[in-house]
C-alpha cells in the first residue's frame, strides 16, 4: 500500500498525527496505514555490539529497561522529558525521527549516540546514519514506501553524557533549546535541538572539544562583558564539559555558538 | 460514510461497533458509547483529562484513533471504584472537576503499580494531568495517602 500510493501515511502511536484532530478536517480524508499492531516491531533488543530499538519501541519501553538506563542514560533521561506517561506509553522513537521536528527530544540523544536508522520497503533494506538523515526542515532520506523498522545504537563506553532541555516547565513542554553531548572512543558528539531547521550536530564545537581548545560559555562571556556574573547558568554551560568534569577546560571563541542563533527565549531552571 | 468494524474489551465487556475512520477513542467513548466520564480538555495530549487505560497503561484517548484499539482492553473512569475519589476530596484536590476523571485514572494506576515509585516520583507520574483549580500539592498528597492505605 505504501509502495503503490505515496500519499499513505504510516501511523504508530499517533501522538503527533492526532493533535487537534477534530479541526484538521483535511487530514481526515487521507489514507493511513496503521502500524500499531505489528508486534514484531515493538521490542527493543540487545546484541553484543548494539542496542536495537524496534520501529514501534516506545519511550516507556526504554524508561522501563534498566539496562538501557545504565548504558545509555540519555535515552531514559530524554524519554522522561517527553510529555508524561500518557505520551511516553504511545510515542515511539521511530515516530520522533520521522516526525522530523527540530524540537524533538528523542532525536538529539539518539544522534549523540551515533544511531543508525534502518529503513525497509519491498525494494529492500537501507541504513542511514541519523546525523545524515535530515536534508532540511521536515525533509529526510526516507522514501514514502519505506518504514523505519529499527534504530541501531552502537554500544560504547561513554566517559561523558549530558542532555539538557530548556522548556517552559519540566513536563509536557516543547524544547526551546536542547543539547545532547557525549564523549566516547569515537570522539565528542554535540547535538543541538531547536536551533536550526533540523536537529543537527555542531561540528565546530566538536572539533574544539577534540582539540582541547578552551571554550567559555555564552553566559560567562556575557557576564564578563557586563562586569557581573549571572547566577543562572546557560543550558550550554550546563551541558558542555568543564574542568571539574575531568574534561579539558573549555572557553568559547566568540561566534561559535552564536552562529547557530542559540539564545533561549526564557531561562527557566530545569 | 465508510465505517470500520472494531471489536475491543471495554471495562471488562466485549464491544463491537462500526466507527467513523476519523473517530478518536475519546469521541467513540463519549458519543457512541455514552461514557461521558472521560473528558475532553485540550485535544492535544497535554492536559490528561481524557486519560483511559489501553491494555492497562494510561493514554490520552484524544490521541488514539478508535481503530487502533481493536482487540485491546480499554478501561475508563466508569470502571473505577468510586472510593478512588475520596482521598482527593479529603485533600482539597478537586474543584471544577474537569481534570478529576483523568487525575483519578492516573492516580489509580500508580496505586496498582507502586513499584513505579522505585524510579519515579508521584509528581513525575502525575505530570500528564493538569489541574488549573487546585494546584498539585493536594493531588500529590492524595496519591500518597491512597498508597499508604493500599
Amino acid at each position: 500500500m505504501l509502495a503503490s500510493d505515496g500519499a499513505a501515511i504510516p501511523i504508530a502511536g499517533g501522538t503527533d498525527l492526532l493533535v487537534h484532530w477534530p479541526v484538521r478536517v483535511d487530514a481526515h480524508d487521507r489514507t493511513y496505514v496503521d502500524l500499531s499492531q505489528l508486534d514484531a516491531l515493538k521490542p527493543l533488543s540487545w546484541t553484543a555490539d548494539e542496542l536495537v530499538l524496534g520501529g514501534l519501541t516506545t519511550y516507556w519501553d526504554v524508561i522501563r529497561d534498566a539496562r538501557a538506563a545504565r548504558e545509555f542514560s540519555l535515552l531514559g533521561n530524554a524519554a522522561r522529558q517527553v510529555g508524561a506517561i500518557q505520551i511516553q506509553a504511545r510515542g515511539t522513537w521511530a515516530g520522533n525521527i520521522v516526525n522530523a521536528s527540530p524540537a524533538a527530544d528523542g532525536v538529539p540523544v539518539l544522534m549523540a549516540y551515533d544511531a543508525v536508522v534502518v529503513l525497509e520497503s519491498r525494494r529492500g533494506r537501507e541504513e542511514v546514519p541519523l546525523d545524515r538523515f535530515y536534508a532540511g526542515y521536515k525533509e529526510m532520506k526516507r522514501r514514502p514506501d519505506q518504514l523505519v523498522v529499527a534504530i541501531r545504537i552502537p554500544r560504547r563506553h561513554y566517559s561523558y553524557q549530558v542532555f539538557e532541555k530548556v522548556g517552559a516547565r519540566r513536563a509536557q513542554a516543547i524544547a526551546k533549546v536542547g543539547l545532547a553531548v557525549t564523549h566516547s572512543g569515537a570522539g565528542w558528539r554535540v547535538v543541538a535541538a531547536s536551533v536550526a531547521p533540523t536537529i543537527r550536530r555542531c561540528p565546530a564545537i566538536e572539533r574544539l572539544l577534540e582539540s582541547g581548545t578552551p571554550i567559555a560559555s555564552p553566559e560567562a562571556v556575557a557576564g564578563h562583558r557586563s562586569g557581573r556574573r549571572s547566577h543562572r547558568r546557560h543550558p550550554f554551560e550546563r551541558a558542555l564539559p568543564h574542568a571539574r568534569d575531568g574534561a579539558p577546560a573549555v572557553s568559547r571563541p566568540a561566534g561559535v555558538l552564536g552562529k547557530a542563533g542559540v539564545t533561549p527565549t526564557r531561562r527557566v531552571a530545569t | 460514510m465508510t465505517t470500520l468494524a472494531v471489536t475491543f474489551t471495554l471495562n471488562g465487556e466485549p464491544v463491537s461497533l462500526g466507527v467513523d475512520p476519523a473517530a478518536r477513542l475519546l469521541d467513540t467513548l463519549r458519543y457512541q458509547l455514552a461514557l461521558t466520564g472521560t473528558k475532553e480538555g485540550c485535544g492535544e495530549g497535554e492536559c490528561g483529562a481524557c486519560t483511559v487505560y489501553l491494555d492497562g497503561v494510561p493514554v490520552n484517548s484524544c490521541l488514539v484513533p478508535t481503530y487502533q484499539v481493536r482487540g485491546q482492553r480499554v478501561e475508563t473512569v466508569e470502571s473505577l471504584d468510586p472510593g478512588a475519589l475520596e482521598p482527593f476530596e479529603r485533600c482539597g484536590a478537586t474543584q471544577c472537576g474537569a481534570c478529576t476523571p483523568g487525575v483519578v485514572m492516573t492516580a489509580s494506576w500508580i496505586r496498582e503499580h507502586p513499584e513505579l515509585l522505585d524510579i519515579h516520583s508521584i509528581r513525575e507520574l502525575m505530570a500528564g494531568n493538569l489541574c488549573r483549580c487546585t494546584g498539585y500539592d493536594g493531588i500529590v498528597d492524595s496519591v500518597a495517602e491512597a498508597l499508604r492505605k493500599t
